[in-house]
């Protein structure tokens, strides 16, 4: 299995041209699925995508990880995915709508809110209410899938939020509370357990109003439909679910 | 505002001592390499040396290795102004505020500092260049600029670095008369390695070589009767004091030499001086008839070899001769003989 | 000014001197291709992004004048004085010049941060320089700084001490040399490097989204908003970029401008 390093279209466009990415560099006969996933995805992508080169022999599977918009962004400039895994039906939809997916996005598991604060929990945050006071929070910016659902929460909750800063990515939010940067943060709950020892996660319970759902669909045009189509089949089954459910995924709904 | 300097700087090999009187202009004669510009860097507290005493009217600007606590006066508090070879004026300043510039740095107001300036304008002649940028001026103006700014600055020492040596020679011999002129009673160290700047422009002339002083004494004594191989070299040029009096040189015992002026030639009776070097005079026992060139009667004080020729010399004078010549001739000290030189090898200047 | 003269530049030198040109330009027509020309006004109009110019503009002017007041005292001591471990100085002092920014920013971090070194000190004044636009102008003055100091300490060295020699010789204390003879030298080298240092502030982005956070109207520079933009509304980044390359192109013309009447 190789990661591909893609990070922005062009790159990968001129690596795959210079035959780095294909399969022929692989040795003969050996196919490369290329996934590509939102980086929350990543620890149990890898596993997953482990189990899937374990049961189909001569195929290697390329993961790609970045924000979801990023990957959205490079599909629709031609970059070569064959499957896309996304954080958020928004993302998805964009797909959809321009007819780049191959089958119909499939949600495949759900995550939701909590409040990540550093160990021993300092400024002594109980729940969403204490985030309106005068702590410095930091929470990812409206435009991105992680502050949308954070603006939703506190919407239904009737919490009125004043963060100090509106961080582009949840690594961000995580960054400016394991530094001690920021009191306090909203990320999701498995970035609370991907962090591990470094950060405490307190319970939500408000953030059942923005549960975030992850589908999952083969891209348009992938020259390996049939391996696509597997790879999606094997995150729904049993493997798959296990894997996301041992990082703190919930099920789809 | 007696300079007195005694300083070594071993890392330079440079090691003399000497004394500019209150109004004296000594010249610093020396080849390239012999120091003399570590003499200045010193003298301007550009350079600390390893030892030694420089004191200017009583007042020590620089003392190292005496033992007791070091001096080293900053080049700002010293009072001593440095002409350098390249006029160096700041680009960026009219020709006027760059010799405004010492006045101001002294703490004089701008309209005061600039009447200085004016002033000193005036004095070496480009007065309405005032308002001109450096840019914009020919390299002798440039050098007159400096030469305003350097004494606007007041300085109780002037320190002179081969003055004319950057300079096209067709302008040197106006501005050396400038120079005579402004430099008269101020206390100057011109620092060159050309005997005519020492021979017009200092009193004294102390000569360096290998970073020691090797000669050192009245200038008209050091070129004319040279110590040093280097000033031999150099200098050893024959020189005749007189007045200018119709295209000749009349000198005090009532010679008539006539020569070639410099550019602009001096008026009717003024003070000049006759340089001739000795390769340039002949020696005959009788007076040639019926030449047009200085027949001057002499009588022989002594003989030397210089450089596979004779040097024939006389109180005042030197000839160098062929020792084939000198032999013919049957010269030897207290023979009567006769120098004689083309006018176009005798170079005439004021004084 | 006079032709310059094409002897020694041999032919062949042209095409990879046009390609290499292309390379550069090409990027730039494509982001006017593809600028929403429509919406062009609306979206700048827009809060988000004259509050994100404002904010770029005003913290880069204040770290140009940081920069100033304290590159142009370190490219004097580095072109005017000698003391032992200065090459090292050296080096170090422009290291940013070279570190990708994010590693400015998490130094910056352990620096000013809560927990940094110097955060404590700065907590008791009552002093919270993390989310603040202090924070945006320690960000974009640590990448800009070794800019200034690297383009004044070669014109210091070009423009030589004889200048200032002389100056001293003629009674100027070092202020008034440093003040009426050095600058002036300088002064092209100065506005070059004040220039560059500038743009620089002007384009920081990985240092400040680090270290300084990302809040509009505070923290959230021109750069930082297209970043965020692109998750939405790619065009409005696109627009928002076109602006970012005229206020560079802008600035680096006016300096030029600056510099020709000197």
């Amino acid at each position: 299995m190789r990661r591909a390093s893609g990070i922005a279209a062009a790159a990968l466009a001129l690596v795959a041209t210079a035959g780095c990415a294909s399969g022929s560099a692989s040795g003969v006969g050996e196919t490369t699925l290329t996934v590509y996933a939102a980086a929350s995805l990543t620890a149990t992508f890898e596993q997953i995508a482990q189990e899937f080169e374990a049961s189909h022999d001569g195929v290697d599977v390329a993961l790609s990880f970045a924000g979801s918009s990023d990957l959205v962004a490079q599909i629709q400039e031609g970059a070569p995915a064959d499957v896309f895994a996304s954080a958020d039906e928004a993302n998805m939809a964009k797909l959809t709508a321009e007819g780049l997916t191959a089958a119909d996005p499939v949600a495949f598991a759900s995550n939701t809110l909590q409040i990540v604060v550093s160990p021993g929990n300092p400024a002594g945050i109980a729940g969403l209410d204490d985030l309106a006071g005068d702590v410095d929070l930091v929470v990812c910016a409206p435009e991105v899938p992680c502050g949308a659902a954070t603006r939703r929460v506190a919407d239904a909750a009737d919490v009125e939020l004043d963060p100090v800063s509106e961080e582009q990515s949840v690594t961000g939010v995580l960054a400016k509370v394991t530094t001690g940067e920021a009191d306090a943060g909203l990320v999701y709950v498995t970035d609370v357990l991907a962090a591990g020892d470094a950060v405490e996660g307190i319970e939500l319970p408000e953030s059942a109003a923005a549960v975030n759902v992850y589908p999952i669909a083969p891209v348009a045009g992938t020259a390996n439909a049939d391996l696509a189509q597997e790879f999606v089949d094997l995150v729904l089954a049993e493997a798959g679910q296990s894997a996301l459910r041992d990082a703190g995924f919930a099920p789809a709904p | 505002m007696t300079f007195r300097y005694d300083a070594a700087v071993a890392g330079r090999g440079v090691d003399v001592a000497f004394e500019v009187a209150a109004g004296e202009t000594l010249a610093l004669l020396g080849p390239n390499g012999a120091g003399k510009s570590t003499v200045l860097d010193v003298a301007a507290g550009l350079l600390r040396p390893d030892s030694g005493r420089v004191e200017l009217a009583g007042r020590a600007l620089t003392v190292a290795g005496a033992g007791g606590r070091d001096v080293l006066v900053p080049p700002h508090d010293r009072q001593v102004s440095l002409l350098a070879q390249e006029p160096l004026l700041f680009p960026h300043l009219s020709v006027l505020d760059n010799v405004a510039f010492g006045p101001r740095s002294r703490g004089m107001g701008r309209s005061a500092s600039r009447d200085v300036a004016r002033r000193w304008l005036a004095e070496v002649g480009i007065e309405d260049l005032a308002a001109r940028r450096p840019g914009e001026i020919s390299g002798g103006q440039a050098q007159r600029a400096a030469v305003a700014r350097a004494l606007a600055a007041d300085p109780r020492l002037l320190l002179l670095d081969e003055p004319m040596a950057a300079l096209d020679v067709a302008v040197t011999p106006a501005l050396r008369q400038t120079l005579r002129r402004v430099l008269a009673d101020r206390t100057v160290l011109l620092v060159t390695h050309d005997a005519l700047d020492a021979l017009l422009l200092a009193d004294r002339v102390a000569v360096i070589e290998g970073g020691r002083i090797v000669d050192h004494g009245e200038t008209s004594r050091v070129l004319s009767r040279p110590r040093s191989r280097f000033t031999a070299q150099l200098a050893g040029l024959n020189m005749l004091a007189g007045t200018w009096d119709d295209g000749a040189v009349r000198t005090a015992t009532g010679l008539r030499i006539e020569g070639t002026p410099g550019d602009p030639a001096p008026a009717a009776g003024a003070d000049v001086v006759a340089v001739f070097p000795p390769g340039a005079v002949s020696v005959f026992l009788e007076p040639p008839g019926g030449s047009p060139r200085n027949a001057l009667p002499v009588t022989v004080t002594h003989l030397e070899p210089h450089g596979g020729q004779v040097r024939v010399r006389t109180t005042e004078l030197s000839a160098d001769v062929t020792p084939q010549a000198a032999a013919e001739l049957d010269l030897a000290p207290g023979a009567s003989a006769c120098f004689v030189v083309k006018a176009a090898e005798i170079a005439v200047h004021a004084l | 000014m006079a032709a310059p003269s094409r002897v020694g530049v041999p032919s062949w030198i042209f095409v990879p001197a046009v390609a290499g040109a292309g390379f550069v330009l090409l990027p730039l027509a494509a982001l006017v291709l593809r600028t929403p020309w429509a919406r062009f006004l609306d979206l700048l109009a827009s809060p988000a992004s004259t509050e994100a110019l404002l904010l770029s503009l005003r913290t880069s002017a204040t770290s140009t004048l940081l920069c100033l007041l304290f590159g142009v005292p370190m490219a004097l001591v580095l072109a005017r004085t000698r003391f032992r471990g200065q090459g090292v100085l050296r080096s170090l002092v422009l290291l940013p010049l070279v570190l990708p920014p994010v590693v400015g920013g998490i130094a910056l971090l352990y620096t000013f941060g809560r927990r940094g070194l110097l955060g404590e000190t700065f907590e008791v004044l009552g002093v919270q320089v993390a989310f603040s636009t202090t924070a945006v102008v320690l960000a974009q003055t640590f990448v800009a700084l070794p800019f200034l100091v690297v383009s004044l300490e070669g014109a210091l060295r070009t423009a030589g001490q004889r200048y200032e020699v002389v100056a001293a010789t003629l009674g100027a204390r070092p202020t008034t040399v440093f003040r009426r003879v050095t600058l002036p030298l300088v002064l092209p080298g100065l506005t070059s490097g004040a220039v560059l240092a500038f743009a620089r502030a002007l384009g920081e982005f990985g240092a400040t989204i680090t270290f300084a956070g990302s809040l509009q109207g505070v923290t959230r520079t021109l750069p930082l908003e297209i970043y965020l933009r692109r998750e939405t509304d790619a065009p409005a980044a696109v627009a928002l970029s076109l602006v970012l390359v005229a206020v560079a192109v802008l600035v680096i013309g006016f300096a030029r401008q600056g510099r020709s009447s000197l």
